[in-house]
């Protein structure tokens, strides 16, 4: 190789460094984090009375079809019931459920999406961009909670999923279904507030609660946290989520991106001269690969 | 051959004159069909392709419910897992084999690189294909491309732009091949100066974006079944590629040899049985390095207890009966020089390393949920034709360019003028 060749090499090399620099920096700074203090909502299920006003105030604000307020199935959110109410029935009693996204902390859905169409909003809300989003449901793979819903039969799908009202919280109103709630069992505030509210009333009737905050440390924590009298599995929760972040998970393989980028063709280039010894002897008629 | 013209700048023989001038037209004639029409390959595949192309429009009309059993449940289907997981994984010969030739300057493997390359190339060009009629939105694949929308904290973020860069490469380590076909000197040379560039490049991007596949599924970790779920995933998908992509090297290159025998040059047909058994060798170096890290992850987080029931007993089926066995059998094959033995244990790599993929990605992704999701016939008959269509595109080029036989004698002239060896 002359040095022209070397230059160009070192070019590319130098080139594929600088967009491992790129990607790095970025990753570096991990999941996109909002403030460090979301909106969030406590749902308190032994409050809750499984009237459903909630899922029908979500379906009017949102220009959804009629909700599904069946008790005798289980029920899973859908493209066009962004919460639902489920029943169980534990030692006798009956313990509503509401369900909906959980608005992670740090949500493994914006971090699975490469072209940030879910993204979070400033005040903690994830939500999803249609403009931006091109449909590879690794959201939808990746949600520790299979929040997020995709309109199979539409040739141009959106992905559907509860985005805590940020238009009204914006406006300084709270969510339609905290607004609706006829029994105060979900409230809407900082979740620093909830979780201060949630730890005084365990505190308060330690007889009413088991003693565990759904979403406080969950997957790195959400900012929907759930209160209830009995433990969680019981009540259709994931108990194996763990508590890391899930964007976490993907970190080493990012972090190992830069690296090999930058060090990979450096170390080929070496390998490849000092195996195509040509400097080394100038008697021997020179070769290379073509 | 002597050199007809020494002192001009591309040693340019008479028979190649025509060529250059009337560029059209030989394209033209040789974009006809050659050789006969009425073959066992064709009689399948064309009918496989034209359904498929209905299916195409079925799913742009109505969505990719009108034609897939996708589901909230399971958003990925087989279009994903063996196209696009799978068919990665199989390209992976290319760059092992660039690596050997063109980084270590092991000259014995250079006559299977370009055909390998080539398929390569044109696996990743297909399976991007088939990944513009899995994405709900493909208009929007130049979103991660171009403009602000980089989501730069996404593994897929990265496998797409090393994608896109490592087809890039492929097509300029091949792209020799194509000037030469087309009868054009200098562009060759220039062509030949970009290969090292292009293989450096081309490594480094595959070692990332094999394992990025893996990386995929790093935070779907809770669904998966834990006997097929592990923190080294990205280091099993890379090191399982390596063997993925040779077998099928092995297995092609015994096809080339009875189908393509006549545009295949003397040099190739001796080679063959050397390289095909130096594959097999790095093949089972490779596969007893993949069984013993995935003994290793087994005994980390498991015991004998998750092998029993049926999932623990497919388990056994895909690491005994479809990785052990087939690595026992190279070794046994290579022992008594049997090419026979090596391409049966080549095609049990294969069906073992798409039940890999097909496992990770569909068959122990919620493993535990009813109502499992099963491809219709028509992502079937879609998966078959993306297939189909590149092994007809892979042909047409093979016939028609100097893939299996050395380069035409004035590109030799010409190398053998810049002292460069030419394969």
């Amino acid at each position: 190789m002359n040095r022209r060749g070397f230059f160009k090499l070192c070019g590319a090399a130098a080139g594929s460094t600088a967009l491992a620099a790129r990607a790095g920096g970025r990753a570096l700074a991990s999941a996109p984090r909002s403030e460090t203090d979301p909106y969030g909502i406590l749902i308190d299920t032994t409050r809750c009375v499984g009237c459903n006003t909630c899922s029908e105030a979500c379906a009017e604000a949102h220009e959804l079809p009629e909700p599904n307020t069946d008790e005798d199935v289980l029920k899973d959110t859908t493209v066009e019931q962004w919460t639902v109410i489920n029943k169980f029935d534990v030692e006798d009693e009956e313990i509503y459920v509401k369900r909906q996204c959980m608005h992670c902390l740090e949500p493994a859905c914006v971090s699975a999406c490469l072209t940030e169409a879910m993204h979070k909003t400033e005040d903690g809300a994830v939500v999803w961009e249609a403009d931006k989003c091109m449909g590879c449901r690794l959201c939808m793979l990746s949600c520790p909670f299979d929040i997020p819903k995709y309109e199979w039969n539409s040739p141009n799908p959106r992905v559907q999923k509860c985005v805590r009202c940020f238009e009204r919280t914006e406006d300084g109103k709270v969510p339609a279904c905290v607004d609706a709630c006829p029994e105060e069992a979900i409230v809407f505030g900082r979740r620093s507030q909830l979780l201060a509210e949630a730890h005084k009333r365990m505190a308060e009737n330690p007889d009413d609660y088991t003693d565990h905050i759904y979403g406080e440390n969950e997957a790195g924590g959400t900012a929907m946290l759930y209160l209830a009298a009995v433990p969680f599995e019981e009540l259709g929760f994931k108990t194996n989520l763990g508590t890391r972040a899930f964007p976490e998970y993907t970190k080493e393989f990012l972090y190992a991106v830069p690296f090999v980028l930058a060090g990979v063709p450096a170390l080929l280039l070496g390998i490849n001269r000092a195996t195509h010894h040509r400097d080394d002897d100038d008697d021997v008629t020179p070769h290379e690969e073509g | 051959m002597s050199v007809t013209t020494p002192d001009t700048a591309t040693g340019l023989s008479a028979d190649l004159a025509p060529r250059r001038r009337r560029f059209w037209a030989f394209l033209l004639s040789e974009l006809k069909p050659q050789g006969k029409l009425l073959t066992t390959f064709n009689v399948i595949s064309i009918p496989v392709m034209l359904a498929a192309l209905v299916i195409v429009v079925l799913r742009f009309a109505g969505g990719l419910g009108a034609v897939t059993n996708l589901s909230d449940a399971w958003p990925w289907g087989i279009w994903a897992a063996v196209d696009v997981i799978a068919g990665v994984a199989f390209a992976g010969g290319a760059y092992v084999l660039c690596f050997m030739v063109y980084i270590l300057g092991i000259k014995k493997y250079a006559p299977a690189v370009r055909v390998t390359v080539l398929a390569s190339f044109l696996a990743y060009l297909f399976y991007a294909g088939a990944l513009l009629l899995e994405l709900g939105r493909p208009w929007n694949i130049v979103n991660p491309i171009i403009g602000n929308n980089f989501g730069l904290s996404a593994v897929l973020f990265l496998v797409a732009w090393h994608f896109l860069l490592y087809m890039i490469a492929a097509l300029l380590e091949f792209s020799p091949a194509i000037a030469e076909w087309a009868g054009a000197p200098r562009l060759r040379r220039v062509l030949q100066s970009m290969t090292l560039g292009a293989v450096i490049l081309g490594v480094a991007l595959s070692l990332l974006h094999q394992s990025g596949l893996g990386a995929l599924f790093l935070m779907s970790g809770p669904k998966i079944h834990p006997l097929w779920f592990s923190e080294f995933l990205p280091i099993l998908f890379l090191v399982s590629s390596i063997f993925a992509g040779l077998s099928l090297v092995i297995v092609e290159s015994a096809i080339a040899k009875r189908v393509f025998a006549h545009v295949m040059d003397a040099e190739h047909k001796k080679t063959h049985r050397r390289i095909s058994f130096g594959l097999a060798r790095i093949c089972a170096g490779a596969m007893f390095a993949y069984l013993g890290m995935v003994v290793i992850t087994f005994v980390h987080g498991h015991d004998a207890a998750s092998l029993t029931g049926g999932m623990g007993a497919w388990w056994l089926v895909e690491i005994l009966g479809f990785t052990a066995l087939p690595g026992a059998l190279f070794v046994v094959a290579i022992k008594r020089r049997s090419l026979t033995g090596i391409r049966l244990a080549s095609v049990l790599t294969l069906i073992g390393v798409l039940m890999n993929r097909l496992n990770v990605c569909v068959i122990a992704y919620r493993w535990d949920a009813p109502n499992h999701y099963v491809p219709t016939w028509m992502e079937v008959v879609v998966t078959l034709g993306i297939i189909f269509a590149e092994v007809w595109v892979l042909r047409w080029i093979i016939l028609r360019m100097p893939i299996l036989r050395k380069p035409p004698a004035w590109a030799r002239a010409d190398d053998a003028r810049r002292g460069i060896s030419s394969h």
